[in-house]
């Protein structure tokens, strides 16, 4: 603990050492850095990379066309241009890896914070309902909450926060714990600084770390939980493009035109295989003794 | 040739580190007779630990032997294949570790892990190996040793734990012992123990002993004689009552003198200033000399070292010139 | 040892039964009336009371979990309203499908994953491991559905060496939907076997047992092996979860009457008997291997043994 501290104070948690860290010590997941904004890029100028709208039936002649100049990925079977929709599913993709996983991180934090702290009853309430959420398989709880709350970009949001709470707490927890014990805890204790005042100013600044690597790590798997929950049919509002969702319509013609939904599997595992790596590298470069959790 | 049981010459190790080659055992020749106990003492980082793990071929990476050799009881151990080494481990040289909180392993019985290496060596039954592991439990003065047998090692204090490891290390009658510190974890009462318990094998086994620690106190009470190093280098050798009476060295000076200082409680505690040199960054000539009271000009050159008397040698100009003065 | 595992009983009991409300809770009081959601557009008043009686939810609140607990405690878990026939029979059938898919992928997963793990520590910073590592980061990175669609349609579809469907086919049947399971986990298992392998083999007790004699390869199997695994078993109940999410999807693509596709079809019909009995079935696997894991743990490691 001593050691991570000391880390903090001497080699710094700057975004700028951060960065020259990250670009001395793994490359690749500074490359990944940049696939990761060429996305969102694609993402937000999706209207100036193509001259189709995600909903527009762009041929009614052939609706499964091979792809060509127009069509680079083809149309789908209602006559889309997958392209387009490929580039407009990156919003959602990307909204539904961001929005959720800052929702659970904060609420994740706090509870974790306030179960490590104060202890006793807050504690083993929290920690129990954690036990709770934890104990579901994933996808299973996530397709339950879908069916109740309905289809919905917010739904989804909800959703997977509610899965993806509890890993956050628990882990904040521990780290709350350990940090209970150091010494400047302690003496900001003993000159009687209230409880509130020493979550928010010492221990939340010392689990940051921590938090940033569990960001990075928690939008892709929560990329990945949309992805399936759309390839189940469940999930956003059609006509909207998700990448699970076009996924879940291509299956269909996977013998005859299998890149409908094979191009939109592969730009989910290029963006979480990008995330992945990125959490990777920071993960060595800010909290080390992260690596085995 | 025939009475010694290990002959260290020109031992060179080195770390290979992206910012270059550490040179953590630097050209380092030891002789260990048979029956004797030999101490190397320096500070934490000055390559003792380094020299036994070259001698057994266990460095970590990205350690590795340079150049040298090392020949025990005559048969060259830099020249055996991995598979030949291994069988060396156990059968011929043995060693103790500094931490006997760590060095067993916490899953296994400590019956079980003595048993292990006998059974590695020796072409005997299982119930065989049992009576000889509980023979040798009784023989490192371990009570109740059948209870012992199947203790977890979590479940022992340091003292026995240190004298299972000896039990270990000693259950195939090794000719040479290395014991990396093996003491420096104890209450000073179990050290004691334990080192009346090396002295006592050392005699009974017919074995020699490497004993390395930085502890001068614990170096007097067991060494026949001593092997002093520096930055990887051995500064100063003589045995051990020369090298309490006359030490030669400024750096072996210091280390009496700062051990002198503890028992005196008048003087101030006297202390060698600065501290261990980064081996990256070695000044040129003696390796001393930025932190030494006698530097002068002659120290800017390589030092090589002195017989400054039979069987005394130092690493050191001045103490030529003691000589002659 | 003893009363740490009843402790931990305890604990698990207490976690089935908030599991058991949470479903309850979640699919009841729902906005709108459960009913109607479950009926969809075909609303006929008649047929919705009928309904409500059926299911009790004319009762109040709490009756209606006190039915619905005793329930589950007798093995009653309510009858299908979309298939007609009583949830447990629907899950016994199904279950065993999911299990020996996940056995299958559980095996793809730990001996790939193990071996894989164990190659790259002892080879560390060479090519192999980089390339392992590098392999075992896609491995948790592709999507189910992908690894399952690009391996029907490759050697299912193309090169026709594996039946495309596996419902009817035997175990050959699990191969491929094993191999697509599996995948995912092995990265992860990978990954944790190569960094506690190599956490471990810095450890004291590694160099004293090559001090022993023993060789690199011995040292690794008889004590750094046993030591590494215990981070690996918890591991393992942490993959059940995720091995029961994936199968859900893999029984899709593989039309396997397993117990993810009958969550699916509960959902597709609004079947909210279905859907809470599979759920909550599920759930209670993975609490019960979680409770096992706990178990075994303490077995294997004799320091956990002796501490309470």
């Amino acid at each position: 603990m001593e050691k991570k501290i000391k880390n903090t104070v001497e080699d710094g948690h700057g975004f700028r050492s951060v960065c020259y860290r990250l670009w001395k010590e793994n490359k690749v997941a500074v490359f990944c850095a940049l696939l990761i904004v060429i996305f969102a890029l694609a993402a937000i100028c999706a209207p100036l990379l193509t001259p189709y709208g995600y909903d527009e039936i762009v041929t009614d002649t052939y609706r499964l066309s091979q792809p060509s100049l127009a069509h680079p990925l083809g149309t789908d079977e209602v006559g889309r241009d997958v392209f387009t929709r490929l580039l407009y599913g990156a919003r959602i993709s990307l909204m539904v890896g961001i929005v959720p996983t800052i929702i659970s991180m904060i609420v994740g934090a706090l509870l974790g914070i306030i179960a490590g702290f104060v202890g006793g009853k807050a504690d083993a309430v929290i920690m129990r309902l954690a036990d709770i959420m934890l104990a579901f398989p994933s996808m299973l709880l996530a397709m339950v909450i879908m069916y109740t709350l309905g289809d919905g970009i917010i739904n989804i949001f909800l959703a997977l926060a509610l899965v993806n709470w509890a890993s956050v707490a628990r882990i904040v927890r521990a780290e709350t714990l350990k940090l209970k014990e150091t010494e400047y805890v302690e003496a900001a204790r003993s000159i009687g600084v209230s409880k509130w005042k020493i979550m928010m100013r010492h221990i939340l600044p010392n689990c940051i770390p921590s938090l940033i690597v569990l960001f990075t790590l928690n939008i892709p798997s929560a990329i990945l939980s949309e992805s399936a929950l759309g390839f189940l049919g469940l999930g956003i509002e059609k006509p909207m493009a998700s990448w699970g969702l076009m996924v879940n319509t291509g299956r269909q013609y996977l013998y005859t035109n299998p890149w409908l939904s094979l191009a939109p599997s592969a730009a989910i595992m290029l963006v979480v295989l990008a995330f992945n790596f990125l959490g990777d590298g920071l993960r060595d470069v800010l909290d080390p003794h992260l690596k085995n959790q | 040739m025939k009475n010694t049981t290990l002959l260290v010459e020109h031992l060179s190790a080195s770390f290979f580190t992206g910012r270059g080659e550490i040179k953590a055992v630097n050209d380092v020749s030891i002789t260990v007779p048979r029956r004797s106990i030999i101490g190397i003492v320096g500070e934490s980082g000055c390559g003792k630990s380094m020299t036994a793990r070259s001698i057994m071929r266990l460095l970590k990476y990205p350690g590795k032997i340079v150049g040298g050799s090392i020949r025990l009881m005559g048969k060259e151990l830099t020249a055996l294949t991995d598979a030949e080494m291994a069988n060396v481990r156990g059968e011929e040289i043995s060693m103790i570790f500094q931490e006997p909180m760590t060095s067993l392993n916490p899953v296994m019985k400590v019956g079980k892990q003595v048993q292990e290496a006998i059974l590695l060596h020796r072409k005997i039954t299982k119930k065989e190996a049992k009576e000889e592991v509980l023979r040798m439990f009784r023989e490192v003065g371990i009570s109740e040793p059948e209870k012992r047998y199947n203790c977890y090692p979590h479940e022992l204090s340091g003292g026995l734990r240190q004298r299972i490891m000896i039990a270990m290390a000693m259950i195939c009658r090794p000719k040479l012992l290395i014991a990396d510190e093996p003491t420096t974890a104890l209450d000073v009462t179990v050290e004691a123990q334990i080192l009346e318990l090396m002295k006592g094998l050392r005699d009974t086994v017919d074995t020699s002993i490497v004993l390395i620690s930085h502890n001068l106190g614990v170096i007097a009470e067991v060494c026949d004689y001593v092997y002093v190093m520096y930055a990887g280098q051995i500064v100063e050798q003589a045995d051990t009552f020369t090298l309490f009476e006359d030490p030669r060295h400024p750096y072996t000076k210091g280390l009496m003198a700062s051990v002198k200082s503890l028992e005196d409680k008048n003087t101030v505690l006297e202390t060698i200033h600065g501290t261990v040199p980064n081996l990256l960054e070695l000044p040129e000539g003696c390796a001393f000399s930025p932190r030494c009271g006698e530097v002068c000009e002659n120290c800017r050159q390589a030092q090589s070292l002195i017989e400054v008397a039979p069987n005394h040698l130092v690493r050191c100009y001045a103490s030529k010139e003691v000589q002659h003065g | 040892m003893v009363t740490n595992i009843v402790k931990r009983i305890l604990q698990t009991v207490l976690i089935l039964i908030g599991v058991a409300l949470l479903i309850f809770l979640m699919l009841r009081i729902i906005p709108g009336n459960a009913i109607l959601t479950m009926m969809g557009d075909k609303t006929n008043p008649e047929a919705v009371e009928r309904m409500t009686a059926e299911l009790g939810l004319d009762k109040p609140f709490y009756v209606q979990f006190w039915m619905y607990i005793k329930g589950v405690f007798t093995g009653d878990l309510g009858t299908s309203y979309s298939l007609n026939r009583s949830v447990s029979e629907l899950i016994s059938t199904s279950f065993p499908n999911t299990v020996k898919l996940a056995i299958a992928a559980a095996l793809v997963a730990w001996i790939v994953g193990i071996i894989c793990g164990i190659i790259a520590a002892v080879k560390k910073n060479g090519i192999i491991d980089h390339l392992f590592m590098g392999v075992s980061l896609l491995g948790v990175s592709v999507p189910v559905f992908m690894v399952a669609m690009v391996l029907q349609y490759l050697l299912a579809y193309k090169l026709q060496w594996f039946p495309i469907s596996s419902g009817n086919a035997g175990w050959v049947g699990y191969i491929l939907p094993a191999i697509a399971l599996g995948w995912n986990s092995a990265g992860s298992i990978a990954r944790l076997t190569r960094s506690t392998l190599l956490e471990v083999l810095q450890e004291d007790y590694i160099d004293t047992a090559r001090a022993k004699g023993y060789r690199q390869l011995y040292v690794i199997i008889r004590h750094a092996l046993r030591n590494a695994v215990l981070p690996v078993i918890t591991m393992m109940a942490v993959q059940l979860s995720s091995l029961l999410s994936g199968a859900v999807i893999c029984e899709t693509v593989f039309s396997i009457n397993g117990i993810g596709r009958l969550a699916v079809a509960a959902i597709e019909a609004r079947d909210i008997p279905l859907l809470q009995g599979t759920v909550l079935f599920s759930t209670v696997i993975v609490i019960l291997g979680n409770l096992l894991a706990d178990c075994l743990y303490s077995v294997l490691d004799p320091r956990i043994r002796k501490e309470v």
